[in-house]
């Protein structure tokens, strides 16, 4: 056993909790740039994932991301996340106008009994480089936004948890009648992500 | 939980057996549950599990904490490696795995932080976000200027009794002191357009009158009048006193007049354009011969260097500056595509050698020139003879004021020619507009014996930075030498 571990890479609950919710960090600050929810030049390339990413300067928004982080960190290590949700709406309008949903499944033998499972950090890092690059490729057949736009963050829980002091409980904010697209997912052994986006259908361009 | 197989009873499942298994008895009381139910008793529970795959008999009748327990007590048994018969299909497992997220919805608590992430207008002004949805980087640099709202109405309206209804004719003129005169019978009269007070300057002799012309100075003080008998007369507005008379250089009456500094240029109806310096004893310092009948039209550009002169013959001629005080002067272009008398004639203030011409009643069109060259550029049809024409200073803007059918006022867009706004008020046609000398108000005068200003040309505060455009960043670079 102790010669495995030196040659293979161990997965820890704790560890792969910090990569899933990096993972969502970069996620929403791509989605945020891509979708121009807030402007391009309030932007900063960084390399991540052997891909440029763009991080949002901005104080209010970087706030917002870390704060959610750490309150994600924290339920991905309880095995209590099952979902979250980044929500695109008008600004004028309250309209929900995209959906990006990440899914999560946890073992729960590792939340339980603490073992630690096995996958190269390589191996997930290329899994979720793919996701990255189908988040920056989707402009290519989202609607456009037109409008100035908002977003808000969802967190699915269980229904154990306790809605921490910062938090409130929302609603679905759900698309009516929506399009949408699975991109791919990725998979830590402990938390398995599938990324899909669903978006407002307009029928008019038919 | 009687059903519990040993493997099963290793793992700790979420939610506790115990709440389970009192959901199941109450679920005796459906009939297929309590089929179901039976048979898990006595059949293994992997069997059990693929049948309750196929029956989802209702919703209404289904319990979902019930079966989210016996979906996840299922996936535990295929990752526990002592039950490692696979009853289930991929299939299976995915639809399972469907059922289990659609069931996870009613059981999962949706949070969102209090504390939403500051909207974009919060820290970036709107014509910023405006910009960043732009896709084109000339978008980028200009920020979408706010349409300007043109009253449709008159801002004010003045009687303006016995105004002569006569094409031919200038009466009108608003000074760079912001005082207007107006020409009404016999009589000049002076309103002061930042109080308002109105004031006579003289009343002509009946055998002199009409008056025919009025024309402010550049000075704003003094004032060239142009009579019917063919005299033009000097006052100067502010003692209301007679400099001089111009005798004699006309044969008919003067009904066009415009200054170049200290040279005062007459249009007569004997078809003659005379310079006259009236600094001068001799003031008669030149003639532009070219009109056959008379000249009703008569505009210096801004530089000083053109004269653009309009007639009844259907003629308009381009001048130099530097021939106007020989005694045969040649035009530098002559223009005859118009087919009726030119009276309206405005140098484009933003464009040099730009000159708009527009037509009288058989002809009707406005036409814009290159005076350098001669050539005509554009020629658009408003369907209504052309009295006058104003350009905006501040926007790139004409304005025409017109006769039958409508005698109203249109604004174009310069140079698409799309009509912005149509301002009707007046009753007859609109012989004379007269521009405030910050270029925001116009004034005309019609034929209904009323002048009426209209707010066209936009307010002076947002004229501002639309002015401080003009420069091009890299005009000096494109310079052809």
């Amino acid at each position: 056993m102790a010669s495995r571990t030196a040659t293979k890479d161990i997965i820890t609950l704790r560890g792969s909790a910090a990569i899933v919710s990096e993972f969502f960090g970069y996620a929403a600050n791509s989605i945020l740039y891509n979708r121009g929810v807030y402007p391009e030049e309030s932007f900063a390339k960084v390399k991540k994932y052997g891909l440029p990413m763009l991080l949002t300067q901005d104080e209010g928004v970087k706030g917002f991301i870390s704060n959610l982080n750490s309150q994600l960190s924290e339920w991905l290590e309880a095995g209590k996340l099952q979902r979250v949700v980044l929500v695109i709406m008008s600004k004028a309008t309250g309209e929900v106008l995209e959906r990006w949903n990440f899914s999560i499944e946890t073992d729960n033998e590792v939340v339980e009994k603490g073992v630690s499972r096995e996958k190269s950090d390589k191996e997930i890092m290329r899994e979720i480089q793919a996701i990255m690059r189908q988040i920056a490729s989707s402009i290519t057949y989202l609607p456009c936004l037109d409008e100035p736009c908002v977003f808000d963050v969802l967190a699915y829980t269980d229904k154990d948890v306790a809605v921490p002091f910062t938090w409130i409980e929302s609603d679905p904010k759900l698309i009516a009648n929506p399009q949408m697209v699975k991109l791919h997912s990725f998979d830590t052994k402990i938390h398995k992500v599938d990324t899909l986006v669903s978006y407002k259908y307009d029928d008019e361009d038919e | 939980m009687e059903a519990e197989t040993p493997s099963e009873g290793l793992i700790t499942p979420s939610p506790s057996p115990s709440s389970s298994s009192s959901s199941i008895k109450r679920r005796c009381l459906c009939p297929v549950q309590k089929t179901l139910f039976r048979r898990k008793t006595s059949r293994e529970n992997v069997i059990f599990k693929t049948l309750l795959d196929r029956f989802i008999p209702n919703r209404s009748a289904m319990d979902f904490d019930y079966a989210h327990y016996m979906l996840t007590e299922g996936r535990k048994v295929e990752e526990n490696p002592k039950s490692t018969e696979t009853y289930t299909s991929p299939s299976k497992q995915a639809y399972r795995k469907v059922l289990a997220e659609t069931f996870n919805m009613n059981r999962s608590r949706i949070l969102a932080f209090k504390n939403k992430a500051p909207t974009p207008v919060d820290l970036f002004p709107t014509g910023y976000l405006s910009a960043d949805t732009a896709t084109t980087t000339s978008d980028l640099q200009k920020p979408v200027k706010p349409r300007r709202s043109i009253p449709q109405s008159s801002e004010r309206t003045l009687d303006a009794p016995d105004i002569l209804d006569d094409f031919y004719l200038n009466l009108l003129d608003w000074g760079s002191s912001n005082v207007l005169s107006i020409a009404l019978g016999n009589t000049i009269y002076l309103w002061d357009a930042s109080n308002g007070a109105a004031s006579e300057l003289v009343t002509i002799d009946d055998e002199d009158g009409p008056v025919t012309s009025v024309r402010w100075a550049p000075d704003g003080r003094h004032i060239a009048v142009g009579l019917n008998n063919s005299d033009v007369q000097l006052w100067d507005s502010t003692s209301e006193r007679k400099l001089r008379t111009l005798k004699g250089i006309h044969q008919m009456r003067v009904g066009s007049l415009d200054w170049n500094n200290h040279i005062l240029t007459t249009g007569g109806m004997d078809g003659q354009i005379n310079n006259n310096d009236v600094r001068v004893r001799s003031h008669l310092i030149g003639t532009y011969r070219g009109h056959h009948q008379e000249v009703c039209g008569l505009k210096w550009s801004d530089s000083g260097q053109q004269l653009a002169s309009g007639g009844n013959d259907n003629l308009v001629h381009i001048w130099d500056r530097s021939s106007c005080n020989s005694q045969t002067a040649q035009w530098l272009h002559r223009l005859e595509n118009h087919t009726a008398a030119v009276k309206a004639l405005a140098w484009c203030p933003f464009q040099a050698n730009l000159l708009a011409s527009g037509g009288g009643g058989g002809d009707q069109c406005v036409k814009f020139w290159n005076t350098h060259t001669g050539a005509l550029l554009n020629s658009i049809d408003t369907g209504s003879q052309v009295c006058a024409l104003l350009w905006n200073k501040n926007e790139r803007e004409l304005l025409s004021a017109h006769g039958f059918s409508q005698n109203q006022l249109t604004l174009w867009k310069y140079p698409a020619m799309s009509k912005l706004a149509k301002l009707r008020g007046h009753t007859s046609r609109v012989l004379f507009m007269a521009q405030s000398p910050d270029g925001c108000t116009v004034a005309s005068a019609a034929g209904d014996e009323t002048l009426r200003f209209w707010n066209v040309f936009g307010t002076p505060a947002t004229t501002k930075p639309a002015q401080k455009k003009t420069p091009e960043p890299f005009a000096h670079f494109s310079r052809i030498r």
